[in-house]
């Protein structure tokens, strides 16, 4: 089976394409570019991209999809259809389930999962510690020959640099990147948004920046010690960012992601006591949303993630203080990507492809992801950069409703995600976007 | 006066400008001659229901709201709820849903919670007076400390109010903060540096100065408040004893020297004497301490009257004389109040 994507424009850093191409694929995988000039191969079907970008499929390094375990907040099914829907067409989730995925049957048992749902690739990280609980390494050779591609214990982040530097050494053997969710609890204490200005006019304990800092040159340090692989999760503070920076101009195995929620909201948003501006790390002041985007800008951020983290309705009704942490993010990150940084010319949408495509699967080893080139699979997000639209997220496909961005508006959309070769999602719009295209001509 | 008095709910002084808390204070100065009189009680409130929702224990302000209601002819109902055990059952949200379904004009709401009146204000139709949340704010405490500052110095503006001890944890230093900001006081905060963020200086536009020793912030103030030390923060490893806070961070009468004359000592209470207050000072002539007190119920009646009382009908306030009010009410008010 042939299909052509035809007449879009194809951004691929991978290879370092930027231009109006045809793209063909068959049986799931990419054939090669053609002049738009050129004419339909035979037996393709034609999929019209006029007027809008085709880029290697986005993969999310950073998401929580509830099962085992919490199948009310996320099921595998559902976080699946909400990655492809916000474009993402490979996402890879967090081992805090109940169990943990600390051991190769809670890793089977997410792919089997994920290869029922038929949506996007999901490839599961595997603990670091036994039950995340920091004292014994979790068999991470195992979990790997059962399909791994990193280990964090996200969200209880490895307390000792002692024992991270085990899991650093350990996970050297076996080419795991170690994902560190940078947080001293110490330091933290059982806050709940950022110390600094609000947190004093709100009364709720604040986290320092520096909590989050710490760990970050902690994870630095090691990383230099031990020569493993080592990835900041959802870095926020300029300290972290600088961190990062340094390490890369030693020529370090550092990389890092920053989420969407973190450039676009500051801790004034949780001026109303909104448990959804509830989230570790929390939301940070305009400075250090500086330097998020001068990282996403100057290359010391590798990774756009959304750490989406489902949670019922029901427990973020409750108090701020008892309200858990996170919110939703899979179907928003491409819109916000679009309008808060590509937009405001913070970034290319070349940088947003290498951003949510080409690096990510670079950290994870995802050879056959994050490009354009002949032979790999055929995912694909495929963008609509002038597109406005509104988020509802009455209408979200997540079982989960906690975002702050309902109702914001955005100028840019993924507007179709292909897997496999397979159409997953297309925008219910898409007929209506490709005329007015076919009525213009894309700019890029 | 004000005659644009508009308050749903009393969630905090913050977003209360300098005008309606004037209009509070004055309201309150009406009131203080009722618990002077041998019959305590106006009907005021008669045929109105104030629920006291108390998520955290407290003696002092539950009953002045109790006993504030009760003056004004409401019928208070008290709720005490152990925090710990609403953690095992029903969320607050539907406690509040519950006790909307009867029907309150008030709910009075304590909570170890920051924002929890705020979360309250959300799905209620009742009006919401914070009686404290979490560190956040609470708001009649603030109302009474002015109402008693006003009292022996006449006005505020101008003053210099020095606020002593625990300010991160204190939502009676931020309310006070703010009212003071707003009708013309300056601030200054002293007390050890675990319990004393720098960034509080910014916390209002004007600024708040953030001394190191208690000496700078006591020098010329003509009032000193005193924030209560808890006892668990020694525990938490915010100061290393309470008989270290009590040598370097509690107020002895030597301190008073370097206020200005005629100085006065505030405490929101309970006090831990001996310790952030020597009872020389607590018990001494400066002491306004249980003047707050007694201040403390006209400021609850004034709050229950504008938000559950014929002063919050239309949005415009009504002062209990009925000077603004309409023919009828004026004359009700007359009897009720001359």
């Amino acid at each position: 089976m042939r299909l052509l994507i035809a007449n879009g424009y194809v951004i691929d850093p991978a290879q370092g394409t930027n231009t109006g191409k045809n793209l063909l694929i068959e049986d799931g995988r990419l054939v090669g570019l053609s002049s738009h000039s050129d004419g339909v191969p035979e037996g393709a079907e034609v999929f019209d991209a006029t007027g809008l970008v085709v880029a290697p499929g986005f993969i999310d390094m950073h998401v929580h999809l509830r099962e085992p375990g919490h199948e009310y907040k996320e099921t595998i099914a559902s976080g699946a259809a909400a990655a492809v829907a916000g474009g993402f067409t490979t996402v890879c989730a967090m081992p805090n389930t109940d169990p943990i995925n600390d051991n190769a049957a809670v890793t089977r048992f997410v792919i089997e999962q994920a290869a029922r749902a038929g949506l996007a690739s999901v490839f599961p990280i595997g603990a670091i510690t036994k039950n995340s609980d920091g004292t014994e390494l979790a068999e991470m050779g195992e979990m790997k020959d059962a399909g791994i591609v990193a280990v964090s214990d996200d969200g209880r982040p490895v307390p000792t640099a002692g024992m991270m530097r085990r899991a650093m050494e350990y996970a050297r053997g076996f080419d795991l990147p170690v994902i560190d969710h940078c947080e001293d609890k110490s330091l933290a204490r059982g806050g709940m948004m950022h110390e600094g200005h609000w947190s004093l006019v709100l009364g709720l304990r604040g986290v320092p920046a520096a909590a989050e800092e710490v760990d970050a040159e902690r994870n630095c340090l090691l990383a230099e010690l031990t020569g493993a692989r080592v990835h900041l999760a959802h870095v926020s503070t300029r300290g972290a960012i600088e961190a990062v920076r340094r390490a890369k101009e030693k020529g370090l195995p550092v990389t890092c992601e920053v989420a969407p929620h973190h450039w676009t909201l500051t801790d004034e948003a949780v001026s109303d006591y909104d448990t959804n501006t509830k989230m570790s790390p929390p939301l940070r002041s305009q400075d250090h949303i500086d330097a998020l985007l001068e990282g996403l800008r100057d290359g010391t951020v590798d990774a756009i993630a959304t750490d989406h983290a489902p949670h019922h309705a029901d427990e973020k009704e409750l108090e701020y203080d008892q309200a858990p942490f996170g919110i939703v993010g899979l179907e928003t990150a491409v819109g916000l990507a679009m309008e808060r940084l590509v937009n405001q010319g913070v970034i290319s949408l070349e940088r947003l492809v290498e951003l949510c495509s080409t690096n990510p699967a670079r950290i994870l080893n995802l050879e056959e992801r994050g490009t354009l080139r002949a032979g790999a699979r055929a995912d694909l997000t495929i963008l609509d950069p002038e597109l406005a639209w509104t988020f509802e997220v009455s209408r979200s496909k997540s079982k989960s409703r906690n975002t702050p961005f309902d109702g914001f508006t955005f100028r840019g959309a993924a507007v179709a995600t292909l897997v496999g070769g397979r159409i997953v999602y297309l925008h219910p719009d898409y007929t209506r976007v490709i005329e007015s295209h076919r009525a213009g001509t894309f700019v890029s | 006066m004000s005659t644009n008095f508009k308050l749903k709910h009393l969630l905090g002084i913050r977003e209360l400008s300098a005008d309606q808390i004037t209009h509070l204070l004055d309201t309150a100065e009406t009131f203080l001659d009722i618990s002077k009189r041998e019959i305590k009680k106006v009907p005021a409130l008669r045929g109105r229901t104030v629920i006291n929702l108390f998520f955290e224990a407290s003696t002092r302000t539950r009953t002045s709201f109790e006993i504030a209601a009760k003056r004004l002819s409401a019928d208070a109902v008290n709720i005490s709820v152990s925090t710990s055990s609403v953690s095992k059952g029903e969320t607050l949200l539907d406690t509040a849903r519950n006790l909307e379904a009867m029907a309150p004009d008030c709910i009075v709401i304590r909570h170890s919670a920051a924002g929890a009146p705020g979360h309250l204000a959300r799905v209620c139709n009742a009006a919401i007076v914070n009686a404290g949340d979490g560190a956040h704010e609470h708001p009649t405490q603030a109302l009474l400390d002015a109402l008693t500052i006003r009292e022996h110095k006449g006005h505020l503006d101008g003053l210099k109010v020095a606020l002593i001890g625990d300010i991160l944890h204190s939502r009676v230093a931020r309310s006070n903060v703010y009212l003071l900001s707003k009708l013309g006081a300056t601030v200054s905060v002293a007390g050890p540096g675990t319990l004393v963020p720098p960034e509080f200086a910014g916390l209002i536009e004007q600024g708040v100065r953030v001394e190191r020793k208690l000496e700078d912030a006591i020098v010329d103030a003509d009032v000193v408040m005193i924030l209560r030390v808890q006892r668990e923060r020694q525990t938490e490893a915010f100061f290393p004893s309470m008989r270290e806070y009590a040598v370097h961070y509690g107020l002895h009468l030597s301190h008073l020297s370097l206020a200005a004359p005629n100085a006065i000592v505030m405490h929101p209470g309970p006090m831990n004497r001996g310790i952030e207050v020597s009872s020389e000072i607590a018990d001494g002539g400066r002491s306004l301490i249980l003047d707050q007190v007694t201040n403390g119920v006209a400021v609850r009646m004034a709050v229950l009257y504008l938000l559950a009382g014929a002063g919050k009908q239309n949005g415009t306030k009504r002062t209990p004389a009925g000077k603004n009010g309409a023919q009828e009410k004026k004359e009700r008010s007359g009897k009720l109040f001359a």
